[in-house]
């Protein structure tokens, strides 16, 4: 394999001399594992990315696309495991690369990853139902308040990004939901709409559909600062005109979903590198471009050292909640 | 826009060359990923996917439904054929049209199949052109509850008449409730009976169950039985086609209930497999010939049909305008529409009527075209059976194996098909019905689920399941249902009383 592969280097080497400073270069079909089933946001996601490749010609292979979305995504990081140092496995999930493991016991570590890049960070917001008479975040909060345990928060699943920002609200604002997991955000955003549950924490594409349809609305963002301004979504709201949660007076600062590609570890050398700039090149496109704002999500591009510290610093909030939920498994 | 004019101007944007041309390949295509166990609609229209990233929406659309008709009709084809069903949605067709086909009416059963398929999409599509713009609130009444009342009715319907000794059946049940437990659970995060194997960690597919249970499993007794080395002998001529679509008017009563019924699963979303298996168990109920199901009865392959397509089609509809997909294919065509550029949810039948009404329009063609295309390769599919069984058999073992490996592309999955063809073996040997295991697999882990979110939102009272009129009603008519043959037993004994 390793020879095979050496040979084929030297065969690029010599055949493509400017190319020579990228070093690594596929030689055979590319497979690209999604770690959630069709039709979710990281499916969406990669497919936007293969998409792209295919359309700028930016990999000379094909590229296969596969969904393994079994236990919660645990599928596809496992390939890390089973196909350890092939180049030839791109595995694109989002922060449950490295918090799946916390909270089941799994056949492969973190360590068995090999970070490429992050390229966007999706937004968290808090919404209740339309026809709901909170005109804040905070009212709504209080409300809460006052009736511990009867309001209901839906979430896409358990022990995932909505119930660990829901517990986070919990803990800053002292109100306590009842957390229900349904089966993604699409299922959770129509039950808000029929009012079956009180609130959830949909991503904006989740839920885009319903508040222009006038079923639900935002009460704030989880975000540092409010989101970028674009087109109206209804007739007098666009997402600038959300308030962060911190200026609605919920003291949570951020919370963001990044978006994220990974390598099995033990890669020939480059390889990252190789993916890492194509990856670039893909965020520079106009169609990513049109990607990003038309989930209204938060394009930022994190490699190397920058989305090293980005991990560190999820993994240690999340890891705080799951210690107080007492989710992590030994 | 609303109902007929919307549907008009949907008939413009369709009906083009280029959109039937492109019909008419997809419903082909579709009928080979039908055919083939395993490959199956899912997967053949995520394969398809990427290839129309860079088309229009509607021309992509059409492409990938008309993909999804044929499969579905090409996964009624092996059920008849040869007890495989290529899709899962087609396994209550074998419970009769296997029989059928055995019996030299193989070309009836695959006509009776296409037919009343056909008829049961036609009436999904009118009743998502009727209700297009009521459906969305009707579907919004739907959480938890009323999802476990759906699928306590699917169970219900199905589970009183199964024929077989009641604690047979239970056993079947549990055993398939315990399969469909697998894997990670997403009420509580946590895995369960993977016993530390990372192979177990996605669950056990059902497609691979089916292909074990019924393929192979029917080719061990098969063997068994002595190996009949000439295939059946069945005259077949393009005449049978039309006669038994002659006959097709005298079953009106199966195909306008099962057509409910699929509407029914379609739109709330319980899906096509649930719908197929309910309305088989309805059709053995109210049959005057009930005796006669399961050994070759045209309703029983008319009622599966007639649900497992209208479901297919009218699921199409909280898809567009909930987001919600009511079946696998539809949720991969959900993660199409946004690679397009589209919305989906309540707005996307305002803001691209073109989008939306040339799809609907392209399901009444669509469903045409694959009819006719099918109905044509008729006596083609049914002549397959004359080819002998040393031939046939092997061919069969190696077309089951390559389905059990696309499903997911693991290596442990063949293992797996091996290990239920022999279940499958010893359960026809032993006499324990299969069906409710099936049923338990497929819908089991869904209502386990509804179940629980209930639960959670109820603080553990059960009296959240009788909490709205909706939900008491579906549970009341589980019930009913459910206990429909101790009532029978009842009457029968009050009425010499009575006398």
């Amino acid at each position: 394999m390793t020879r095979r592969l050496g040979m084929a280097l030297g065969f690029l080497a010599a055949g493509m001399a400017g190319a020579a400073a990228q070093g690594w270069q596929p030689t055979k079909p590319i497979e690209f594992v999604v770690t959630s089933s069709p039709g979710g946001g990281t499916d969406n996601f990669t497919r936007m990315i293969q998409s792209i490749i295919m359309k700028y010609k930016l990999i000379d292979q094909p590229i296969v696309v596969s969904n393994k979305g079994g236990g919660s995504g645990a599928e596809g990081y496992l390939v890390s495991k089973t196909a350890a140092g092939d180049p030839y496995k791109v595995i694109f999930g989002t922060n449950n690369a490295y918090l799946l493991p916390y909270v089941a016991k799994l056949g492969y570590k973190f360590s068995d990853l090999t970070p490429v890049a992050a390229l966007a960070l999706d937004e968290f917001l808090l919404w209740v139902k339309a026809d709901a008479p909170y005109k804040t975040a905070k009212d709504y909060v209080e409300a809460v308040k006052a009736k511990p345990e009867t309001y209901k928060m839906g979430g896409s699943q358990s022990k995932d990004t909505d119930q660990t920002l829901t517990s986070i609200l919990s803990t800053v604002t002292g109100a306590k939901f009842i957390y229900v997991p349904f089966q993604g955000g699409g299922a959770v955003g129509t039950q808000l709409a029929g009012g079956h549950v009180n609130s959830h924490t949909n991503n904006p594409n989740e839920s885009i559909g319903q508040w222009k349809a006038g079923q639900v609305r935002p009460l704030c963002v989880f975000s540092p600062a409010r989101l970028p301004a674009g087109p109206k979504v209804t007739e007098t709201a666009g997402w600038a005109d959300i308030p962060t949660c911190k200026e609605a007076g919920i003291p949570v600062e951020r919370f963001q979903m990044p978006r994220t590609v990974w390598l099995p570890a033990g890669t020939p050398p480059g390889a990252a590198q190789f993916y890492e700039g194509v990856l670039k090149k893909v965020s520079e496109t106009p169609e990513w471009q049109e990607y990003i704002t038309r989930t209204v999500q938060t394009g930022q591009f994190l490699s190397g050292d920058s989305l090293k510290a980005f991990v560190a610093n999820d993994d240690k909030l999340s890891r705080e909640v799951f210690e107080r939920e007492g989710w992590i498994v030994k | 826009m609303d109902g007929f004019s919307g549907l008009l101007h949907g008939f413009g944007v369709a009906l083009t060359w280029h959109h039937i041309l492109l019909m008419v390949i997809g419903v082909l295509l579709g009928i080979l990923v039908g055919v083939l166990p395993g490959l199956g609609a899912p997967n053949g229209v995520s394969l398809l996917l990427p290839l129309t990233f860079t088309m229009d929406p509607v021309a992509a659309i059409i492409l990938l439904t008309s993909m999804y008709w044929g499969a579905l009709f090409g996964g009624s084809t092996t059920s008849i054929l040869f007890n495989i069903p290529g899709e899962p949605s087609s396994v209550a067709t074998t419970f009769d049209g296997y029989p059928m086909a055995q019996n030299g009416r193989a070309t009836e059963a695959l006509s009776f199949a296409f037919l009343s398929a056909g008829f049961g999409a036609i009436v999904g599509v009118l009743l998502i052109t009727a209700l297009s713009g009521w459906v969305t609130q009707f579907a919004l009444k739907f959480s938890s509850p009323e999802f476990f009342g759906v699928y306590f009715l699917a169970f219900a319907s199905f589970v009183g008449l199964s024929g077989a000794p009641p604690l047979k059946a239970a056993v079947s049940i549990a055993l398939g409730f315990s399969l469909a437990a697998v894997g990670m659970d997403s009420v509580s995060g946590s895995l369960r009976l993977t016993f530390g194997f990372d192979v177990l960690l996605a669950g056990i597919s059902f497609l691979v169950a089916v292909i074990g249970l019924f393929g192979i499993g029917e080719l061990i007794l098969t063997i068994e039985d002595g190996l009949k080395l000439d295939g059946i002998r069945a005259k077949i001529t393009p005449r049978d086609v039309l006669r038994t679509a002659m006959q097709m008017p005298k079953h009106w009563a199966t195909l306008l209930r099962s057509s409910i019924v699929g509407c029914w699963m379609g739109i709330t979303p319980g899906g096509p497999t649930a719908a197929s298996f309910m309305s088989y168990g309805l059709a053995k109920r109210f049959s005057a010939y009930r005796a006669n199901f399961g050994k070759g009865e045209p309703d029983g392959v008319i009622a599966p049909e007639t649900a497992d397509h209208s479901a297919g089609t009218s699921a199409m509809l909280p898809m567009m305008a909930l987001g919600l997909p009511g079946s696998a294919t539809a949720a991969v065509m959900l993660g199409g529409l946004m690679i397009w550029g589209l919305n989906p949810g309540p707005m996307l039948f305002v803001e691209r009527p073109d989008f939306v009404w040339g799809l609907i329009a392209s399901m009444y063609l669509g469903n045409v075209v694959a009819v006719v295309l099918v109905l044509a390769t008729v006596p083609l599919f049914a002549s397959i059976l004359r080819i002998p069984f040393a031939i046939i058999g092997p061919l069969i073992v190696v077309v089951c194996f390559i389905g059990a490996y696309t499903i997911a592309g693991r290596p442990f999955d063949l293992w797996l098909a091996l290990a239920f063809g022999v279940l499958g073996y010893a359960f026809k040997k032993l006499d324990y019905p299969i069906a409710p295991l099936i049923l338990a697999m497929v819908i089991g882990d869904k209502a386990e689920d509804a179940f629980r979110q209930s639960m959670i939102m109820s603080k553990g009272s059960l009296a959240i399941f009788w909490s709205n009129p909706l939900v008491t009603s579906l549970m009341l008519l589980g019930l009913v249902l459910l206990f429909w043959p101790l009532l029978g037993a009842l009457r029968q004994r009050l009425r010499p009383s009575r006398a």
